[in-house]
């Protein structure tokens, strides 16, 4: 066809051209109104939906925390004490867990040495060297035969304890997780076989310890995950994750979906925290508050803040009943929030600067902070039990 | 192992968000103002006099006031003031602490506090340290000597620019009037101990390692981003949500229910170990003990999955259900949650033992559980993956939960426990004891140990209970004969 119209007159040619071109032009314009209007339109529709999530969670918002609180027992006056001090690492302590035998535990730090105390009798069993600086992440096994760590060598490791204090661990050292970016949480799950891990990258992962393989991968969080929990109920098959983009989400293990999301912080999130009975979760963030969240109802149930109380939170953990809220936050104190009331119990000092982690042990009995003063400290209840007179400066 | 060079590429990595910048400026400013801030008064330092100066005991006792806090948290927040760089001391100013007494501070000007939009340069630290050296040799400490000479050795190809600028920087210092000079002096000698502290000091401006994703640019949200919010907000609205008061009357219940077992709330009997340096409290709460003590049985009572999480319940609960002969149910929970949480490699292994032990037909140990989960659970056998026996077990944990637990809370086996469980009386140490305690503080056993003989025991239970293999009885029987 082309070739027979050679030979026609050009201006006819020229004619078609033209109108091909503005074709071209307005199909191009069309495409973009197109593709223009399906973002916006999927704009509106996300905000209608949001908003229709938020009327759902109304509906069934009865009643409010401090309501419900009123008819419980007001506290009696708690007296917090720390009466043992475990010096050893030379820098920033930014991790530690407890062993289920309750007296143990395992903390990590800057340096990159990974020490397993006995904290009962500040006996340090194991010093264990890793080639990287920012272990940021450590965690004991549930039978207390190993321990995982992991930082900024984007990866976790899982060391196996020896009875052997002079054996060299290092070289037993054990590559599970391997990420993209520094590893800023670990967990290990019901058993020594599986290990979680939360990455800076912006997901989390299930790994099998055995063989190094990647069970399940999470993702949806846009910013880097700082901090995650396993829901400690008999299913025990979900884990909640907090990061940098404000967002604290819940996980199935089992499909890898995101099944409920949080987004009511104002900064990054550091720690989050299941509630003892599994129903529920707190969250401590650089905006200075920590959050309490109800998973039955979707929705945040309590803010823990205070005017004076300005420096960002940077862990948390509760008590054995699910009463208190212990948070470690950037200027040197632990606050110990009253989780039904929202009041403030009591605030520990003694650290030199920020409490990188706080720990309950698995039986309630101590609380134990790590700081990045390089030390650990343990504190208990002295108000609990009857009155002993102690002699003052023991360890 | 990741090789950090020193000299992060910036365009990677973003310094983690200081959130709480813009409130301490804040009231930073109310501290300054005339009229309701802290009172100022004039100092002489040697020959000069200071102005603005204001004292450590009036700054805590103005923000004791304002935030309405105890004296010790206003401390606490002074020396945070201080550990950021907004007030600095002029007496001792190598230590970032506020005092409590008439130790002498001054505000920070504003050109040197803590932000985020700038970190402090090495080059202008390098420039910094140029010009003492210029005003008098060998003013540096031994940690900025060593600082120094990293730099020039760092930043060597820039060396005669940074001389350059702080020669220009020191004469225009000079031209400045003397009390401007030294208080100018004050300011950045303050800034550069925030900002570069002595090795090991510990300091506030640390901010642990960088970020991946910068915090402080906004989410770019795209079709795909939309597309999976929507989907992710269509299927939070479908599902099903509990009412506030149902929800948050659970939660009361759990705290009540488990106030005398919280160690910060009552008191541990015999004693709390941590507190008396005496650990018969972990002794008496041992996996393997004979009698369990009565807080701890209480606790099996609260739910099934107490008492099945404590071992020692556990176990009771199976001499219980050997009596009722209906011990399948648990052994087979127990085998799946072995399944779930086991090595990937034993996977098909343990399944096809489980489907031979508790689903075939005519299996020594048969689970009773209703056609239409059994179907699919067999099925699913077929291509076992970890979460295969998910829908069974759930259906055996229900059942148990919802039936057999009530009955054993009301069975002999339980009332028998609870009378025979131990209840220790309080500890009464004198001084001189729990000195005695403090000096022999038990080792306790390794948890490793314990682990071993955890898994001798579960051993020597599965060969016990191991289906007994008739036919090889028989054949035994037949050569006897």
């Amino acid at each position: 066809m082309q070739e027979e119209r050679l030979t026609s007159s050009t201006g006819a040619e020229k004619c078609r051209r033209k109108i091909r071109a503005v074709t071209v032009l307005l199909c191009s314009l069309f495409y973009c109104e197109q593709s223009r209007e399906t973002l916006e339109s999927l704009k509106r529709e996300s905000e209608t939906l949001k908003k229709k999530l938020e009327e759902e969670r109304n509906k069934l918002n009865d009643v409010e925390l401090h309501q419900v609180a009123e008819k419980v027992e007001v506290l009696s006056a708690l007296s917090i004490k720390t009466r043992r001090v475990l010096k050893g690492h030379g820098n920033k302590v930014l991790c530690m867990d407890w062993c289920k035998d309750k007296r143990r535990m395992v903390s990590s730090s800057q340096d990159g040495k990974v020490i397993v105390w006995d904290a009962f009798t500040l006996n340090k069993e194991h010093g264990v060297p890793l080639p990287c600086t920012w272990v940021l992440a450590c965690a004991y096994a549930p039978s207390g035969c190993a321990i995982a760590c992991g930082g900024l060598d984007n990866k976790c490791s899982v060391i196996p304890l020896s009875l052997d204090k002079n054996e060299n661990l290092a070289a037993k050292k054990k590559s599970v997780a391997m990420h993209t970016n520094y590893v800023s949480g670990c967990s290990f799950t019901n058993s020594d076989m599986q290990l979680l891990t939360s990455s800076g990258d912006g997901t989390c992962a299930l790994w099998d310890v055995e063989s190094g393989q990647l069970l399940q991968s999470f993702h949806g969080h846009t910013a880097d995950v700082l901090s995650l929990d396993l829901a400690p109920s008999e299913t025990g098959n979900t884990f909640v994750s907090g990061g940098c983009d404000m967002k604290a989400n819940v996980w199935d293990m089992r499909s890898g979906q995101n099944i409920q999301s949080f987004e009511s912080h104002e900064s990054d999130i550091n720690c989050v925290k299941y509630y003892p009975s599994g129903d529920a979760f707190a969250s401590a963030s650089d905006d200075a508050t920590c959050r309490f969240y109800d998973l039955r109802a979707d929705r945040e149930v309590a803010v823990y803040q205070k005017d004076s109380i300005i420096f960002g939170a940077s862990t948390c953990d509760f008590s054995l009943s699910g009463r208190l809220l212990f948070a470690g936050y950037n200027d040197y104190a632990i606050n110990v929030w009253d989780v039904l009331k929202g009041t403030r119990a009591t605030i520990l000092f003694g650290h030199e600067n920020r409490v990188s982690r706080v720990r309950v042990s698995p039986d309630g009995t101590a609380l134990c902070s790590a700081s990045w003063d390089s030390t650990l400290r343990v504190s208990w209840s002295f108000s609990t039990g009857s009155n002993y007179i102690f002699v003052l400066g023991k360890q | 192992m990741t090789i950090r060079t020193a000299r992060p590429n910036r365009a990677q990595h973003f310094q983690p968000r200081l959130y709480c910048l813009k409130k301490l400026e804040s009231i930073l400013l109310e501290m300054q103002d005339t009229k309701s801030g802290v009172k100022g008064t004039e100092q002489k330092l040697n020959i000069t006099t200071i102005p603005h100066v204001i004292a450590g005991n009036d700054t805590i006792a103005w923000i004791s006031n304002k935030m309405k806090t105890t004296t010790e948290e206003a401390q606490a927040f002074g020396t945070m003031l201080v550990a950021y760089g907004y007030i600095y001391p002029l007496q001792n100013h190598k230590k970032l602490v506020m005092c409590n007494d008439s130790s002498l501070y001054r505000f920070q000007t504003p050109y040197f506090w803590p932000t985020q939009k700038w970190v402090p340069d090495d080059s202008d630290y390098a420039i910094y340290l140029a010009k003492r050296n210029i005003r008098k040799k060998g003013v540096l400490e031994p940690y900025e000597q060593a600082h120094y000479n990293h730099l020039h050795e760092w930043l060597n190809h820039k060396w005669d620019f940074i001389v350059m600028q702080a020669a220009e920087q020191y004469k225009a210092g000079k031209e400045r009037k003397k009390p401007d000079r030294v208080v100018f002096d004050c300011q950045e000698r303050a800034y550069w101990m925030v900002n570069r502290p002595p090795r090991c000091a510990h300091s506030a401006m640390d901010c642990g390692p960088e970020r991946l994703i910068d915090p402080n640019t906004d989410e770019k949200t795209t079709f795909d981003i939309y597309r999976r919010k929507n989907m992710f907000y269509q299927q939070a609205i479908m599902r099903s949500k509990v009412k506030s008061s149902v929800s948050l009357g659970a939660l009361v219940k759990y705290i009540t229910t488990y106030k005398n077992h919280d160690p910060f709330l009552a008191s541990c009997l015999p004693s709390n170990p941590w507190q008396t340096d005496h650990d018969a409290y972990w002794t008496l709460n041992m996996r393997r003990v004979e009698v369990p003590t009565k807080m701890r049985v209480e606790r099996w009572s609260f739910s099934l999955f107490e008492l099945l999480s404590d071992l020692r319940g556990r176990d009771d609960f199976k001499i219980f259900l050997k009596k009722e002969f209906s011990g399948e149910n648990l052994a087979f929970w127990e085998a799946a949650e072995e399944l779930k949480w086991g090595t990937s490699s034993s996977m098909s292994t343990k399944a096809e033992t489980i489907f031979k032990t508790f689903l075939a037909p005519g299996a020594p140990r048969w689970i009773n559980i209703d056609g239409r989960t059994m179907g699919l659970t067999v099925k699913g056998l077929e291509h076992p993956h970890r979460y295969v026996l998910e829908a069974a077990q759930t259906h055996v944990f229900l059942l148990m939960k919802k039936d057999t637990f009530f009955r054993y809370l009301k069975s002999p086996t339980y009332k028998d426990i609870q009378k025979k469980a131990l209840n220790p009386e309080p500890h009464n140490f004198s001084p001189a004891n729990l000195e005695q305690n403090a000096l022999n503080r038990s080792p306790g056993i390794h948890p490793i140990i314990l682990w071993q003989q955890e898994e001798e025991e579960k051993a020597k239970a599965a060969a016990a209970s191991a289906p007994v293999d008739v036919k090889a009885m028989m054949s035994k029987i037949d050569r006897k004969k």
